[in-house]
């Protein structure tokens, strides 16, 4: 018997030693739906808040055309600590506007991911209660890689994209897709238990968060000391 | 005597619900191990690291006479304890959460087989490869066989409970395969030739200072200036492992969850490491509990928001990636899934104990326990230890390999409360206690081991202290008041409490043997609650209402982790 008949086997022997439990009905009453609609100011303003507790950087747009997220993107890489010669990697299909210097990638190799100072992509969605991203590799975002080896992550976030709650945040994702949801610079509770950003993956994460058209959102406040500064508002 | 024991102990079954477990023994299986009580396959002995080599109560012996252990565990399980309190009070519909999440497991574990065969429909039609592993071993042989193939030296490594059960480094090593683990808290359990001590953070047994020597002894080229803070110790594990992984073309994984109607893969982590191993290289060979199998893309929403607040204290971990076979252009191209039994059959036949199968890893069980707390995770022979290893280890090996285990708690039910998937730890622990002296007694072992087992059988079935006792901190309640009938024993029985080495019986509270083995010769401490000693910090002294003292305790345990 192969090990796949004997598993089987097992599997429904054992069920029927346990009598044969029939599944129960699963119940779905905990919060699906958020307390706001997707791209509410509320919800752009709680991602904000959330992003900066895992010590993001926020740069919020002053308005949603894509010169005005260029300039926002220049301002985050200035923040993330990337000079202005330094080599900026971006994701095929990345909006005109956005990253005018950036180098498109072209299956580059990781060893040469690894030498762009900084990579600037957009998202497929993003949850406030959370504080976290949803990237699915489509036109804009890239391959997996991109957003892994370069130790800065410029993550552009348009306000519709903002959910309140995971489930908002799944339901819009593809499941076939490969998907990476990034809450956050790379950390470690690995010392003593005691959270420390910054391993693996990029080092510095800095969200810029496209404003939906005026009136703009009040910009995030941040009562935790030392996370102010990083917001540019 | 061994005949009239089990008369007794039959009476155990009506009040815990046990009745299912005789059809079980007749079963279709029939394999069994040895004694033959379950059916499904519990895991063979020889491979893997299911059980360690000295009974629990030796092994702990030993770990509570290290102040610097006791110390590093009372800091770290203390500060995620805080964490998780924290994110876990702001979410206001987190028990609705629990309920869906042990609902969904259930579901899932009542059509395991269905669920199996089409996550591996869904994932061979994506261009992922299925492979089955029946035990540690075949398991092992499959992930050996797949790197070898690649033509490949080395594989870079995920940190994951299922591989560390099998002991697949140590395969991979013995088939000439150089095995780099990635996780920062492996990377020093590895480097420092050592166990992992806990499900979530494997080095949680270590401090900073230890990391430091460790890193200055084994990593080539560290600068000796190296600090023991934690930023710094986290960058020389980035300087270490960053050529191995932009170089590494084999990886393995293991899964948080895999759903089968879309083929779906889920790995939780945090630092990158795990992205840098299921995206850079060409293969990705994953090992995954048969057990991890989701049915819908939207149970994940559950355990997204169950897992991360319970296991670091986190509203997100940093990272979780999802992948579905192949992506063209996208990571890996040969893309492997391993499904291991293991143990896990032997498991599932048990009608109560299977809810051990519902576990998320997420070890807010350990974090929380009076026991684990001061002994750390290495006392419990296994590489799952603390509350949720006393009730899993014994379950894949078969009890009798793991015989002490289901002693190793006070039974005080904090556990069953912070577990994010509701598992009543408690009623299973007194089942395989159970079920522990029913193996004994039905083998005939006429010591006095089997004596004082019987005598705690005989003590549990008193129907009339059990009938009360349904829900878990109900039940610790009532073996708590049972508690100092052991000194009353009758004179066949005295041999066992003579013999402070012999396996407690049934009944025993951790409290109790700590009184034991702390003060063999003293007799007072055993029932001085107020002994400075006091392991458990718990049970109020003498306290006239349990559940007033419940309440008080549960209250003094929010206040510290607020
Ligand atoms: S038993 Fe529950 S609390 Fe313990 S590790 Fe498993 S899921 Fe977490």
């Amino acid at each position: 018997m192969s090990a796949r008949e004997e598993i089987l086997r097992r599997v429904r022997a054992a069920n029927a030693a346990a009598g044969q439990p029939a599944p129960p009905r699963v119940p779905r009453d905990y919060r699906i739906g958020g307390d706001h609609p997707a791209g509410h100011p509320e919800l752009v303003r709680r991602l904000s808040a959330r992003l900066g507790d895992y010590r993001a950087g926020v740069v919020p747009t002053a308005g949603p055309s894509a010169p005005e997220v260029g300039a926002a993107v220049r301002a985050a890489l200035t923040l993330a600590g990337v000079g202005a010669a330094d080599p900026v990697l971006v994701p095929p299909g990345l909006p005109d506007g956005w990253c005018p210097q950036g180098i498109v990638d072209d299956a580059f190799a990781a060893s040469v991911l690894g030498g762009f100072a900084a990579v600037v992509t957009g998202c497929a969605a993003a949850c406030a209660e959370t504080g976290t991203l949803a990237l699915d590799g489509s036109p804009g975002q890239g391959r997996r890689a991109l957003t892994l080896v370069p130790d800065r992550h410029v993550c552009v976030v348009r306000a519709e994209q903002v959910v309140a709650t995971v489930p908002e945040l799944l339901a819009r994702l593809d499941p076939g897709r490969p998907l990476t949801l990034v809450s956050g610079p790379s950390a470690t509770s690995d010392i003593e238990l005691h959270r420390v950003e910054g391993v693996h993956g990029p080092r510095t994460l800095v969200v810029v968060l496209v404003a939906p058209p005026p009136p703009a959102f009040p910009p995030a406040r941040e009562p935790r000391p030392g996370v102010e500064k990083r917001h540019q508002t | 005597m061994a005949a009239g024991s089990r008369a007794t102990f039959l009476g155990v079954p009506r009040i815990l619900g046990l009745a299912g477990r005789d059809g079980g023994r007749g079963g279709a299986d029939g394999g069994g191990g040895p004694g033959g009580a379950r059916a499904g396959r519990p895991a063979p002995a020889g491979s893997g690291f299911l059980s360690g080599d000295r009974p629990f109560p030796d092994a702990a012996r030993e770990a509570l006479g290290d102040t610097q252990l006791r110390r590093n565990l009372a800091h770290a399980t203390g500060t995620i304890r805080a964490k998780r309190a924290r994110v876990v009070a702001e979410l206001d519909d987190w028990e609705e959460l629990r309920t869906a999440g042990e609902a969904v497991k259930r579901a899932t574990l009542a059509r395991l087989d269905e669920h199996l065969v089409r996550l591996e429909e869904e994932v061979t039609a994506r261009g992922g490869q299925v492979h089955w592993a029946r035990d540690a071993a075949e398991a092992n042989s499959i992930v050996t066989e797949l790197v070898r193939a690649t033509g490949q030296r080395e594989v870079v490594k995920v940190k994951s409970m299922a591989t560390q059960e099998i002991g697949l480094n140590e395969a991979l090593a013995a088939a000439g395969l150089t095995v780099h683990e990635t996780d920062l808290a492996e990377l020093i359990v590895q480097l420092g030739h050592d166990r992992p001590s806990h499900i979530v953070a494997p080095a949680l047994h270590r401090n900073r200072g230890e990391i430091r020597e460790i890193f200055l002894r084994e990593i080539p080229g560290v600068d000796p200036r190296l600090r023991a803070e934690p930023r710094d110790l986290a960058d020389t594990a980035r300087a270490h492992l960053r050529q191995t992984f932009l170089r590494a073309k084999v990886a393995v994984s293991g899964a948080n969850a895999a759903v089968a109607e879309t083929g779906t893969l889920c790995v939780v982590e945090s630092e990158g490491n795990g992205r840098m191993c299921l995206t850079l290289p060409e293969t990705l060979i994953t090992v995954m509990g048969i057990e991890k199998v989701v049915p819908t893309w939207r149970d994940l929403e559950i355990y997204l928001q169950l897992l991360p607040r319970s296991a670091t204290g986190e509203r997100m971990n940093p990272y979780t990636s999802t992948w579905a076979g192949v992506t063209p252009g996208d990571g890996p191209r040969n893309v492997h899934l391993v499904l291991l039994d293991n143990g896990r059959t032997a498991t599932l036949a048990d009608p109560v104990g299977r809810d051990a199968l519902h576990c998320i890893k997420c070890g807010a069980c350990l974090n929380i326990c009076p026991v684990y707390q001061r002994v750390g995770g290495h006392a419990y022979g296994s590489v799952y230890p603390g509350p949720i290893g006393a009730i899993l280890s014994p379950q894949l090996t078969g009890v009798e390999r793991n015989a002490s285990l289901p002693y190793a708690s006070s039974l005080c039910g904090a556990c069953a409360e912070v577990c994010p998937v509701r598992i009543d730890i408690p009623s299973i622990l007194v089942r395989l206690r159970a079920e522990h002296v029913e193996e004994r007694s039905r083998a005939r072992v006429p010591s006095a081991e089997a004596l004082a087992m019987a005598a705690g059988a005989w003590v549990m079935s008193d129907a009339g202290r059990f009938a009360a006792a349904g829900r878990a901190g109900r039940l610790g309640r009532a073996l708590g008041r049972r508690r100092g009938r052991v000194s009353t024993l009758p004179p066949p029985l005295s041999a066992w409490t003579a013999s402070r080495d012999a396996p407690r019986p049934p009944e025993e509270t951790f409290r109790d043997w700590w009184s034991r083995t702390r003060a063999p010769r003293d007799g007072q401490a055993r029932h001085n609650p107020t002994a400075p000693d006091d392991p458990t910090g718990r049970e109020g002294p003498t306290a006239p209402d349990d559940r007033r003292a419940r309440r008080a305790r549960r209250a003094r345990h929010d206040q510290e982790t607020r």
